[in-house]
Formats: C-alpha cells, sequence, structure tokens
C-alpha cells in the first residue's frame, strides 16, 4: 500500500495501519456516520435493496478470501449460504417447539442461532474442501459444483421445497421485524465482519492463502501446510456465506432452495470479478455496482410495462444478459475490477497536481 | 541451552544409497553423502546429471524410491515438505518460484511464516498477539531487507521485477525463514558479472553472520572455487568425486566428465 505524498511511515505500526492518514480515517466515519442515518430518510424499499447489498458483501467477503486470495475457484457459495439459512431457521423453530425448559427458547434465539448457522457452513465447508487438496483448476470447479448440487439436495429432500420460515431478532425488548430497524443489524454485521476479513488477509494466514495460490509448490517448501491452509479458507469462506446467508433469511423470514438456486453461485463468482479478486474492497464494488444496476433495470422495465403492456415477457431475462455483459466486459477490458480502478484513481488523486 | 559452536566435522545431513528415477530415467543412483554443520557445499555437474533432484529429494519435493536422508539425526524421506522447512531447510529454485503477486516485503513476510504462533482467532481480531507478531517478523524481514539492499523494491509487486532482483528476493526469502540448512540451485545462473558478485557476497555474508549451513548448485567453477568448503560432483545420477576446490580441481574422473574425454 503506497501512503499518500509527504505522509511517511516512522514506525511498524504505522505502517501495518489500514488507515493512515486523517483524511481516510474522515471517510471512514463519515461513511459510517452517513449509513447510520440512512433509515431516517430512506423508504424500506431502498433499505431492502441495501439490506441485500450487505448480505451480499458478506457471502463475497468468504468468496473473496477462498477464490480471490486462496485460489480455489468455487460454485458452491449459494449452497453454504442456503446451510446457513436453514441451519438458522430450523434451529429457531426446535428451539420454539420442541419441549424445552422455561428460559431456554429465550437464548436460543437469533443472536445465538446466526453463529451457529455460520460455524455449521464453515465446517460444512471444510468437508466439502477436502477434495481441494488433490484436484486443481477445472477439476475443482466441478467437484464444487457437485458440492452445491449435493447441499441442495440434501436441503430438498430432507426438509423439502416448502418455504421454512424464520423469526425477527428480538434486542432490548425491540422486535427487529421492519427494514428500519433490521438494516442496522446488518450494517453492524457488515462492519465487524468487513474489519474480520481484511484482517485475517493482512496477516499470516492471508499471506499464507496468497502463497497457495499463486504458487502451492513453494508456499509447501516454505513451510505452508497445503492442507491446514486451503481447508481453513473453505472454513472461513463458507463460514461467511453462512452468516450471509442466515441474515438475509432472517430478513425474508421465509426461505426456499429457490433462494439458493446455482445461479447465485455463479453470480458471486461474478461479483468478485467486477469487484475485483483478491482485494478487501472487491466484494464492495462488486455487489453494490451489480444490485443497484440490475434493480436499477428491473425498475426501469416496471415503469415501462405500464406504457408498453407485455414488455415485461420480453424482458425477463434481461437482468441475466445484462448481468453476464457487465462480467465479460470487466474480464476483457479490467480484470483487476473496480478495486484496481479505484486505487488507480486514488494515485492519480495523490499526485495531483502532478500526474505522471 | 546455548548454540553449539559451528563444527565441520558433525553432519547436519546424511543421505545413504539414495535412488531416484523417473520411468526409464535414472535420475538418482545411489548416493551417498553427508553435509558438514556450517559448511558451503558445492554440487556441480553437467546438466541433468541429477543436481535439482538431489536437492528435491533433500527437502521433500522428490520422493526417492530407495535410501534415507536424515537431517540432525531425524529421518526425514518420508515427511511431507513444511514439515522439513519447520525443521529449518530452506530453498530457493532453479527457475524462480516466488508468490508473483505479493510486494518483495510481503514474499519476505510469507517467508517468516513458520516462526508465526497466532491463531487464526488472533488474526482475525488483530488485537494483541497478532498485531505484536506482525511487527516482530517486520523486523527480521528488515533486517533482510538491509542485508541485500532491497529498500528500493521492497514495495514493489515482484512479478513486475527484473530477473536479478526475483533471484535476489528468492534468497531473501529463504533466509528470513532462519533456516539450519539452506538449499540454493543455481542462485547465479543468468546473472551477469556484477550481479553474480553481489550474489556471492550475500551468500558469504549468510554464512558468516548466521552460520548457515549450505548446499549450493552452481556452474560457474570461479564462483565455486572461492566460497565452496568442499565439492560433490554429480555426472549421469552418480557421485563420481568428493573433496575439496583442489582436490577436485585435479580429480581425472571430473575432468574427463567435464571435458568428456577418456
Ligand atoms: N519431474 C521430473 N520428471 C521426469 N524427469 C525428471 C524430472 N525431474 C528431473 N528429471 C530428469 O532427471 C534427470 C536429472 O535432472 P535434474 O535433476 O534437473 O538435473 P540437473 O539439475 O543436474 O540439471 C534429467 O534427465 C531430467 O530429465
Ligand atoms: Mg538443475
Amino acid at each position: 500500500m503506497h501512503n499518500p505524498c509527504g505522509v511517511f511511515n516512522e514506525t511498524y505500526e504505522q505502517d501495518l495501519a489500514i488507515f493512515r492518514t486523517k483524511t481516510q480515517w474522515g471517510l471512514l466515519i463519515g461513511a459510517i456516520i452517513i449509513a447510520f442515518t440512512f433509515p431516517l430518510f430512506l423508504n424500506s424499499y431502498i433499505l431492502g435493496v441495501l439490506i441485500q447489498i450487505f448480505a451480499t458483501i458478506i457471502i463475497l467477503h468468504g468468496l473473496n478470501i477462498l477464490t480471490g486470495y486462496c485460489g480455489q475457484i468455487s460454485l458452491a457459495q449459494a449452497a453454504f449460504a442456503a446451510v446457513g439459512g436453514y441451519t438458522s431457521a430450523l434451529l429457531s423453530e426446535w428451539a420454539l417447539g420442541a419441549a424445552l425448559p422455561e428460559w431456554f427458547p429465550g437464548i436460543f434465539n437469533f443472536w445465538i442461532t446466526v453463529p451457529i448457522a455460520g460455524l455449521t457452513a464453515g465446517a460444512i465447508g471444510v468437508l466439502f474442501g477436502i477434495p481441494a487438496l488433490r484436484l486443481r483448476g477445472f477439476y475443482l470447479v466441478m467437484a464444487t459444483l457437485a458440492a452445491h448440487f449435493i447441499i441442495i439436495y440434501i436441503i430438498v429432500h430432507t426438509i423439502g421445497t416448502q418455504a421454512q420460515t424464520l423469526p425477527a431478532p428480538h434486542l432490548f425488548g425491540l422486535l427487529l421485524n421492519n427494514s428500519q430497524s433490521y438494516y442496522y443489524v446488518v450494517l453492524v454485521a457488515l462492519i465487524a465482519l468487513s474489519y474480520v476479513a481484511k484482517n485475517l488477509v493482512r496477516t499470516r494466514f492471508g499471506r499464507a492463502w496468497i502463497a497457495i495460490r499463486d504458487n502451492d509448490l513453494a508456499a509447501e517448501v516454505m513451510g505452508i501446510s497445503l492442507f491446514r491452509y486451503k481447508l481453513s479458507a473453505f472454513f472461513i469462506g463458507c463460514l461467511f456465506a453462512g452468516l450471509g446467508g442466515a441474515l438475509w433469511a432472517h430478513y425474508t423470514r421465509s426461505i426456499t432452495p429457490e433462494y439458493y438456486h446455482l445461479t447465485y453461485g455463479l453470480w458471486y463468482l461474478g461479483y468478485i470479478i467486477v469487484g475485483g479478486m483478491g482485494s478487501a474492497l472487491g466484494p464492495f464494488f462488486g455487489a453494490s455496482f451489480l444490485i443497484i444496476l440490475t434493480q436499477g433495470l428491473a425498475e426501469v422495465i416496471s415503469a415501462l410495462s405500464g406504457t408498453f403492456y407485455g414488455i415485461e415477457s420480453y424482458l425477463s431475462a434481461a437482468r441475466e444478459v445484462l448481468f453476464g455483459l457487465v462480467v465479460v466486459l470487466f474480464m476483457i477490458l479490467e480484470p483487476r475490477g473496480i478495486a484496481h480502478r479505484w486505487n488507480l484513481f486514488k494515485a492519480y488523486y495523490r499526485l495531483f497536481p502532478y500526474a505522471h | 541451552m546455548g548454540t553449539a559452536p559451528a563444527s565441520k566435522d558433525v553432519a547436519i545431513l546424511e543421505i545413504a544409497n539414495l535412488s531416484l528415477s523417473f520411468g526409464g530415467v535414472q535420475a538418482l543412483m545411489d548416493i551417498s553423502l553427508e553435509v558438514k554443520q556450517g559448511e558451503v557445499l558445492a554440487i556441480i555437474g553437467p546438466n541433468g546429471a541429477g543436481k535439482t533432484s538431489l536437492l528435491n529429494c533433500m527437502n521433500g519435493f522428490y520422493r526417492a524410491q530407495q535410501g534415507d536422508i536424515s537431517f540432525q539425526g531425524k529421518g526425514i524421506s518420508k515427511m511431507p515438505s513444511h514439515k522439513i522447512a519447520e525443521l529449518g531447510i530452506a530453498r530457493t529454485f532453479q527457475q524462480i518460484e516466488l508468490y508473483t503477486h505479493l510486494s518483495a516485503q510481503d514474499n519476505l513476510m510469507a517467508g517468516r511464516h513458520i516462526h508465526f504462533k497466532s491463531g487464526m482467532l488472533d488474526g482475525a481480531l488483530y488485537f494483541g498477539k497478532a498485531h505484536r507478531e506482525e511487527i516482530e517478523h517486520r523486523k527480521a524481514v528488515e533486517n533482510i531487507i538491509d542485508l541485500f539492499d532491497m529498500e528500493a523494491i521492497r514495495k514493489k509487486v515482484v512479478g513486475f521485477l527484473p530477473y536479478g532482483q526475483r533471484k535476489l528476493v528468492e534468497l531473501g526469502r529463504a533466509v528470513v525463514m532462519e533456516p539450519k540448512l539452506l538449499l540454493l540451485d543455481e542462485p547465479m545462473a543468468g546473472m551477469n558479472v556484477e550481479e553474480k558478485e553481489d550474489m556471492a557476497r550475500f551468500i558469504l555474508d549468510i554464512w558468516e553472520l548466521k552460520g548457515t549451513t549450505i548446499v549450493l548448485i552452481e556452474h560457474d567453477m570461479g564462483v565455486v572455487m572461492d566460497i565452496a568448503d568442499r565439492i560433490v560432483v554429480l555426472d549421469f545420477g552418480r557421485k563420481i568425486a568428493e573433496g575439496t576446490p583442489q582436490e577436485i580441481q585435479t580429480n581425472p574422473a571430473v575432468i574427463s566428465a567435464y571435458l568428456g574425454q577418456e
């Protein structure tokens, strides 16, 4: 990471910090404050889109670590989000229905089931990560595709295709059952988990993952256990999928296997390609850009359908087409994603007015 | 426990009757040799003699079909490479094998891997232990950056560095691991005279400052004669000679292997 002109690192602490200058801190704190005020003036629809973006970013942090940092391409991220959603749904239901002691349902609530959902997805991720110790590239992609189908098959055949309902969380006696209140839950989770993701990639685990991605033979020879670190990438990748999936499920309050269709697993990869693979900011850029773009398109189409009767049926695939087009364009024109453009922009701003 | 004085009589690595073949190609045939504590041992021989294969066996990268290797008395023939690294064997490769997307500094930080103790949770939260470790290991990395004059390239992504500098980063990544035994596969190949001199100086610096035992594959006989304590000569997978530089220079088997005479 480069510092703005005139800023020098005098200690290792300074060089290791994520945010170095007052401007950087100012921007961060400003952004967080603005994000906290959104429910005061945005309507439920827009807050819902933001919640979707935030939950998606959490899921993408996981995929970014697994695929972007560790180089293990996975199509199964949607299935691990499903593991999270269903784990939390089933635990909540069980805690309500079972003949448990008086105090128990109160403890076995959203704040407990969501972390358990994440850990469960992580553990199952480790299981499905084992083939990655033997398989690479295309073959690993096929193995993760199989993982997706196996997980969804198990869900469909044990739980069924009917909708599974989830409760809204309580906090200090308040029921957080609308977009205004639930938004804060997801926002705080996003901030905390983004910090965790960034910390992981800037310390020994992150370097080990990148080492494996860039040169697994050298990594092994330099003392990095491929077994331990590939599986830890699967654990973290799927943990984030589970947490994001569960947070999203408690917002929609009802899930079916269709929510976790393979298409989403593919889209998640598209998001991080567009945002910037192997960059901590990639998930933010990818999810924000593409979700706003595709939601915007949906708005335009539904607005047009008032004037042009039946246009919706002609444009039903427009979202997928636009999405695919954007991903392909990025792969051709800027394979390093928006995050790279952002870095170039920062470099330009730093050197202004002396562009190089 | 104090560190034992570097004695050149104690073997740090022992290889006994090692044989390795690839299909029909016999890369190594019944090789036995000892690497002594604190020495610089050069392995020389024509192309395809099996030098790289021998190094690859030493750190578990290749598995010999026959024979044993022990490091400080411990059998390592069946040990995975990353465990061998933890015991204290580091290496560089003939074809540079760096973490191409990381900066020079981060390549070295990754080289410190085996010395890190903090777990995943420490890293995730970053408070305390993980943070202290980052700083502590940065100091070790900084020493090597100083020693190898890498100040100017520390933040550069290594994939874009010129060949000579990548070779240097790779050496740095191995040295920062603080190995007891350092294996170098043609560290000066493809370099100009000036770069070779720098590299030879750095290798001797490491040997002097850290007392690291070094096994070195090198083609430049001038360099080998200058820095090696002993030389092992391979030809067609066999060890044909072993001795001091003077002994090797006058050894008839070596002369014939190199000059192709009978
Ligand atoms: N991975 C491999 N697969 C097949 N043959 C190999 C492999 N590695 C080395 N060899 C063969 O073993 C012999 C010795 O090679 P090598 O150890 O690279 O020699 P040197 O380093 O002395 O030039 C060569 O004939 C080479 O083709
Ligand atoms: Mg070789």
